[in-house]
């Protein structure tokens, strides 16, 4: 990213729009800009912090240009797809700014919520398994498939499976235990669950793939690369488990236990750096999910299976180097639950992106940044 | 007498002592001030209880009245956990907190005395409902008095049990009074009438003869066992104390009582019919007399020295989880 | 995840309920219907339908049609309850206390403190209260205060679908006895509800709506006008918390109090009549516990002290709507210094 450049003439004017950050946003809350109306943005700059009811998260600026106008000031609500700011030529007349916003605003139609073609998540049987997953983009990209941490689920890939789908086809799915998928996780280590994923992969066709493993997924990615390496021709790891001996037990467990609202609330607070970005909406959709029959269970047989005595029972840096793949691995500074550290002393052929000011969600704390990483990674 | 074994009259005539000494000694002890609270007493209605109970075990149920001790005896409970729970201590079968009107133990299907006239009949239409839906091959048994043969409740049983054709039992005690009230004034009709107006045989029984009560409940209970649906005992007795300890009794007339344990008393009935057989003698029935003498004497002195409920104990057992 | 009404929520629940655990079982009034008749069988599935189709699937055995005889099977259901089944009975509607109150309180509630720990009285009672129907007086009662009252007994009072399959399977699992409120006039609201079992714990909040300036605690059905309230007058700058207890009994009092103290300002907003209501007894709660937070007197928004009337134009100013709400916030807005 260059310095910030002087304000720039020329050039045509360019709205700024809500984005639209998973399949169920609908509108979002402007909660702080970050760039002052007159001031050059880059394209990739943070200029706005955006609250939806999931979490709230930087906005980049998809253009560059000057921004001349913040048409929704902080704190207003708006529809995804809606006006936020207008950027021009700092020499761009004000009248042809006003004119463009006029007409802006004249022709702009709400999105309906759930459109009928919107992409939903399904059932499928693999292995003999209930599971569930979600497929997005065009029949004819390359493969990436999405594979979510402990406790985690498809869901959470709300801020990348969009954004990669644009150009992608992008599978997410929910491991047993997990989301939608069936709540029996008996004699599921990190082996067998590689397997299940191959199996996945063979079930919707994804061919070779990019895999993107987060955290307990990570590791799941990193054995399915050791084990089937013709499955996996990139292989992304972000806040990965797998990589060392330590993790963050006390938030294992206390995951796997958690009832009340608050306890909920403030283990999801130590996954990001930044614990205000914890919205209710996230507290009540990981509150509901735990109350589903079986789900504290699974939470608990799977933690004795991976972590048994409070740390993981399988490490594979030292395999990490036999791989011929591209492998990157992504990891927050800020990381309380798998330890950065296990990032020192990667062999050469893994690149390393270390986040700052970012814990142990970069997916969505930084989910441009790791968009692009991911989406340019091996391209 | 029929097929009755030795043990079997054992074990009613001691049960039958057993009671009547439980509550004359409730009576004497109440009447010195050692007894909190209400206690109404069975003395003179005892081969009823036990005539029924005898044909019933633990998987049966029964749910008994506000004069409960002696049906509690009869279905087994612990003689020496009434008492001390009739003192309001510790130790008693419900902790202290329930008392002489709600004594139960579920284990041993006593579904509790119950405060409220007439609130057994539906709880024992669940109790058997139970017992025919997990087809644990039990029956239940509702007892009332005639005051609370005359609430809705009971008679929506009489109803409830007929249309389910549950294993139930009704046994109406007729002691005469619903409280200083005569039954003859207060009952309309007739009790085997309400009966065989829902459908159900009813049999009226001389409660004072420990052998009529045990083969009229043995006929009935077995058909409800067997699926043939409720019936009823109108069971007529008297008793020999009052609605409540306390009560003068001034709707009685003279010497009514003394006529009745002189003449009507359902153990004395018992010892001579039994001494007809030759099955048990007069020594073996003197000896269980002094026996259960000594049990009673123990079971007063250990409640009167037991410890009361502490403050932990008034706040827990509301609820199973809160 | 589909959008399911309240009504098929309640049903979900309980035939998920009926298929893991065979000793769950329903009786009422007509919950399947029918009975002894020749016409169609499952006649009813329910006055409004609710149990449709537990009867065809779980046949007579276990979803019981009962006479109209209140007082003799809530009693047995109390009886059945304490002796190894888990009884689900329908009091078709809550006003219909008056004639079973006994069984309900003086025996099941009462059971396991007089035995002293000894009784487990799994029973839940499903029953419909609220105005709106026009269906006058003795059909359009709260009561859940009545039942709050007695200790024993817990009361859940589901605000939505959702709300409803989770907190009626925690009841049927429960061990207490379980008073289960339904509002009639909401059996046809949708929302999304999962298809699996899941269960809400009795005794903790739901907080709807989070907002700095007003606490406002509704019951029930009010927790959608509160809803309504919140999300307008956030548009105006002013913060709402909605507060849904879920169960009045257990009361989750720690979030009722930790809200207040973050906003300074309570409303409570009851269905039920007046004197002695959830809102009397929330404010008694805050005014001892919180009042140095308060800095607006407390606010109740409730019906007049009146039987529920049956004329539409009576009915609508009698229940208590978001007109009222919104009101009962600006001036605790407005009683700021």
């Amino acid at each position: 990213m260059s310095d910030a450049a002087a304000p720039v003439s020329g050039g045509a004017i360019q709205a700024i729009t809500m984005p639209k950050w998973g399949l169920a946003m609908e509108e979002g809350k402007v909660s702080a800009w970050m760039a002052e109306e007159g001031a050059a943005i880059e394209s990739g700059e943070e200029i706005l912090e955006i609250e939806t009811t999931k979490i709230t998260n930087v906005f980049e600026s998809p253009i560059a240009g000057t921004l001349r106008r913040r048409v929704v000031a902080e704190g207003e609500t708006v529809p995804v797809g809606a006006l936020l700011g207008v950027a021009a030529g700092a020499d761009t007349p004000d009248a042809e700014i006003e004119a463009f916003i006029a007409d802006f605003q004249a022709n702009f139609v709400v999105e309906a919520a759930d459109t009928a073609d919107a992409p939903e998540a399904e059932a499928i049987t693999v292995a003999g398994r209930a599971l569930s997953h979600l497929r997005m983009g065009p029949e004819d990209g390359g493969a990436i498939v999405l594979v979510h941490g402990f406790g985690g689920d498809l869901n959470g890939w709300l801020f990348n499976q969009p954004v990669l789908a644009e150009t992608q086809r992008v599978y997410a799915m929910d491991l047993p235990g997990h989301g939608r998928a069936e709540k029996a996780v008996g004699g599921l280590d990190v082996a067998a669950l590689a397997a299940l994923l191959a199996d996945y992969m063979a079930a919707v066709g994804t061919g070779p793939a990019h895999l993107v493993g987060h955290s307990m997924g990570g590791a799941v990615a990193l054995k399915l690369a050791l084990d089937n390496p013709d499955l996996v021709q990139r292989l992304t790891l972000l806040a990965p488990a797998g990589l060392g001996r330590e993790l963050n037990v006390d938030y294992v467990r206390g995951f796997a236990e958690a009832e009340r609202r608050k306890e909920i609330k403030s283990l999801l607070q130590q996954l990001f750096a930044d614990p205000e970005l914890v919205s209710r909406d996230m507290v009540n959709e990981v509150q509901k999910y735990k109350r589903l029959d079986g789900v504290n269970a699974a939470l608990r047989t799977l933690a004795d299976t991976l972590f048994p005595d409070g740390h993981q029972a399988l490490v594979m840096k030292d395999r990490l180097e036999s791989l011929a793949m591209p492998v990157q691995v992504i990891w927050g500074d800020e990381d309380s639950i798998v330890p950065p550290a296990h990032a020192e002393g990667l062999p050469a052929n893994v690149r390393l992106q270390i986040l700052e000011k970012i814990g142990h969600m970069p997916q969505m704390e930084a989910a441009g940044e790791v968009n692009r990483l991911i989406a340019e990674f091996g391209s | 007498m029929l097929q009755l074994s030795k043990e079997d009259l054992v074990r009613a005539y001691t049960q039958m002592r057993t009671i009547r000494d439980f509550e004359e000694r409730v009576h004497e002890e109440f009447a010195g001030g050692s007894i909190p609270g209400f206690v109404h007493l069975y003395a003179g209605e005892e081969a009823s209880a036990v005539g029924v109970c005898m044909n019933l075990n633990d998987k049966d149920n029964i749910a008994s009245t506000h004069r409960g001790h002696g049906h509690c005896i009869a279905k087994g409970c612990d003689v020496k956990g009434m008492m001390q729970e009739i003192y309001g201590r510790r130790g008693g079968l419900c902790g202290g907190k329930g008392g002489s009107m709600h004594i139960a133990d579920l284990s041993k299907g006593m579904m509790g005395a119950n405060g409220i006239v007439g609130g057994g009949p539906p709880l024992i239409c669940g109790a058997a409902l139970s017992a025919k839906t997990l087809g644990t091959g039990g029956v239940a048994v509702a007892f009332v008095g005639d005051g609370g043969s005359n609430q809705g409740t009971t008679l929506e049983s009489y109803n409830l049990a007929k249309v389910w054709n549950l294993p139930a039992v009704f046994v109406v005690e007729d002691n005469g009074y619903a409280e200083s009230t005569a039954s003859s004034w207060s009952v309309g009709g007739s009790q085997i009438k309400r009966a065989e107006a829902f459908g159900m045989e009813g049999f009226e029984v001389d409660g004072h003869d420990f052998f009529a009560v045990y083969e009229a409940a043995r006929d009935v209970i077995a058909k409800a066992r067997d699926g043939g649906g409720p019936s009823l005992l109108h069971v007529r007795l008297n008793r020999y104390f009052g609605h409540f300890e306390g009560d003068a009794m001034t709707y009685r007339p003279d010497g009514e009582v003394d006529g009745l344990r002189q003449q009507r008393d359902s153990l004395a009935i018992f010892r001579q019919r039994v001494g007809e057989t030759g099955l048990l003698d007069a020594a073996e029935m003197d000896e269980i007399d002094r026996s259960v003498a000594g049990l009673i004497d123990e079971a007063v002195g250990e409640s009167v020295a037991a410890p009361p409920p502490t403050r932990d104990d008034l706040t827990t057992d509301v609820y199973v989880t809160y | 995840m589909a959008k399911k009404s309240f009504r098929q929520a309640i049903n979900e629940a309980l035939a998920m309920e009926m298929r893991r655990d065979p000793t769950v079982i329903l009786m009422g009034e007509d919950v399947a219907g029918g009975m002894g008749a020749a016409g169609e069988d499952d006649a009813w599935g329910g006055p409004l339908g609710v149990t449709k189709g537990l009867m065809p699937e779980f046949g007579r055995d276990r979803v019981l049609d009962t006479p109209i005889s209140e007082s003799a099977f809530v009693g047995a259901a109390a009886g059945a309850a304490a002796t190894g089944l888990r009884p689900v009975a329908e009091l078709m509607f809550v006003d219909f206390m008056g004639v079973c109150l006994d069984q309900i309180f003086n025996q099941a509630g009462k059971f396991r403190y007089m035995f002293g720990g000894k009784a487990v009285t799994p029973m839940v009672v499903r029953t419909m209260y609220g105005a709106g129907f026009r269906a006058a007086s003795q059909h359009s009662q709260c009561l859940y205060p009545v039942f709050t009252h007695m200790p024993g007994l817990k009361v859940a009072i589901p605000s939505s679908p959702y709300e409803a399959k989770g907190l009626l399977i925690q009841a049927i699992r429960d061990d207490d006895p379980v008073i289960f409120f339904e509002h009639k006039v909401m059996y046809d609201d949708e929302e999304e509800v999962p298809d699996e079992a899941y269960t809400i714990p009795f005794g903790e909040a739901n907080l709807t709506r989070e907002g700095d300036d007003v606490t406002i605690v509704a019951i029930g059905r009010m927790v959608q006008f509160a809803n309504q309230v919140a999300d307008k007058l956030e548009g105006e700058g002013i913060g709402c918390t909605v507060v849904d207890p879920r169960t009045t009994s257990p009361l989750d009092e720690d979030t009722i109090l930790e809200c207040v103290e973050d906003t300074g300002r309570l409303v409570i907003v009851d269905e039920a009549s007046p004197r002695c209501n959830i809102a009397t007894d929330i404010s008694a709660l805050v005014s001892e516990r919180a009042f140095s937070a308060l800095k607006a007197p407390i606010r109740m928004v409730t019906p007049p002290h009146t039987p529920v009337p049956f004329a539409a134009e009576l009915e609508d100013l009698y229940i208590p709507g978001p007109e009222q709400i919104e009101e009962a916030v600006r001036s605790v807005m407005g009683a700021q210094a």
